[in-house]
């Protein structure tokens, strides 16, 4: 039974082997009309300009940024964001607090500030630009968030 | 009165018309000299021909909107940080002998121990500018000359705020050049000196 079984794998991963071989079989076609394996040229866009905050699109969204961040630094040394997203600077800048969901460790354990796992604000939260979907979508907010 | 000392007017034409003029000719020369050569240090070519500078300040300066933006209009090293005014400019570079004296002891030569003072230098920085009322942001800055309604939200709130209590540049743009040294928001452990930013 065993050896039937292994018979069987061993066949399959060679059929499979086979077509992935035959290059005609698989037509890859790249979303920006530059061959698969080639870099993409990078499209020109350009950051829209300072705005009032976006409305989220989904639960759980991390809010987009709706200002330029050029020359903002975030380094082992300082984190420009938190210049005005602290929970200390924001009354004063007029900026939204940085959300208490940021100030638990990995396993939810209250800490008294922010996270250093939430340090690097941008891998999250990004600022946005005129670029256009690459694919055209459907997508609707659920109800709670339709406005 | 004056009888053995004789006045400018007798001493020039005793000395002939030739004397003097090649004295003032040469005047114009050492002076012209002076302030060439004075001009040669106050270009971005020198500053960075050390390599403290050029590893450093100057490659992240490179990311700035100094160095580089939508008009090509570049300010360098030295009109941030060398005044404009020979008066001011003269004092600073009598003040820079002691950064000559430091680049020969060798006192920021690696990333490592430039990293270490980069407090310590920007603190420098900051009170000069502070002191001097932002003077060389200015040279090109003018709150006069800003358009409120070409500002961003943020800095039409912030600029409006900050000129009417009196605040310089440098008080909010800190960084706008150049990485930051670390500056405690307890964030997780205590922030370190010397560490590559």
């Amino acid at each position: 039974m065993n050896l039937l079984r292994i018979a069987t794998a061993l066949s399959v991963a060679l059929a499979c082997g086979q077509a992935y071989g035959a290059e005609d079989s698989v037509k890859l076609k790249s979303l920006r009309d530059t061959p698969i394996e080639a870099t993409s040229r990078a499209d020109s866009f350009r950051n829209l300009r300072d705005r009032e905050p976006f409305a989220r699109d989904f639960v759980h969204q991390p809010p987009l940024i709706p200002h330029a961040v050029r020359g903002y630094n975030v380094t082992v040394n300082f984190n420009k964001c938190m210049d005005c997203h602290s929970w200390s600077k924001a009354k004063e800048a007029g900026a939204t607090k940085v959300s208490l969901t940021h100030f638990k460790d990995r396993d939810g354990r209250d800490l008294s500030n922010i996270s250093p796992r939430r340090y690097f604000c941008l891998q999250c939260h990004v600022p946005q630009t005129d670029a256009q979907p690459l694919v055209s979508n459907t997508f609707k907010p659920v109800d709670a968030l339709q406005r | 009165m004056s009888e053995n000392k004789p006045s400018l007017m007798q001493r020039l034409r005793r000395a002939g018309p030739w004397t003097v003029l090649v004295v003032f000719a040469a005047g114009i020369l050492f002076w012209g000299g002076f302030n060439w050569a004075l001009d040669l240090t106050n270009t971005e070519p020198f500053c960075i021909s050390c390599h403290e500078m050029r590893d450093n300040v100057f490659k992240e300066y490179r990311h700035s909107i100094h160095y580089a933006n939508r008009t090509g209009v570049r300010a360098t090293c030295p009109d941030c940080h060398v005044p404009r005014d020979w008066v001011h400019k003269v004092g600073r570079k009598i003040k820079a002998s002691n950064e000559l004296w430091h680049w020969a002891l060798g006192t920021i030569d690696t990333p490592e121990k430039f990293n270490a003072k980069r407090l310590k230098l920007a603190q420098n920085e900051w009170n000069r500018m502070k002191d001097n009322d932002s003077r060389e942001c200015r040279n090109c800055h003018s709150f006069d000359s800003m358009d409120y309604t070409e500002q961003g939200r943020r800095a039409v709130a912030a600029h409006t705020k900050g000129f009417a209590a009196g605040e310089t540049c440098i008080e909010c743009h800190k960084g706008v050049a150049h990485t930051l040294p670390p500056l405690e928001q307890n964030i997780g452990a205590p922030k370190v000196s010397g560490r590559e930013p």
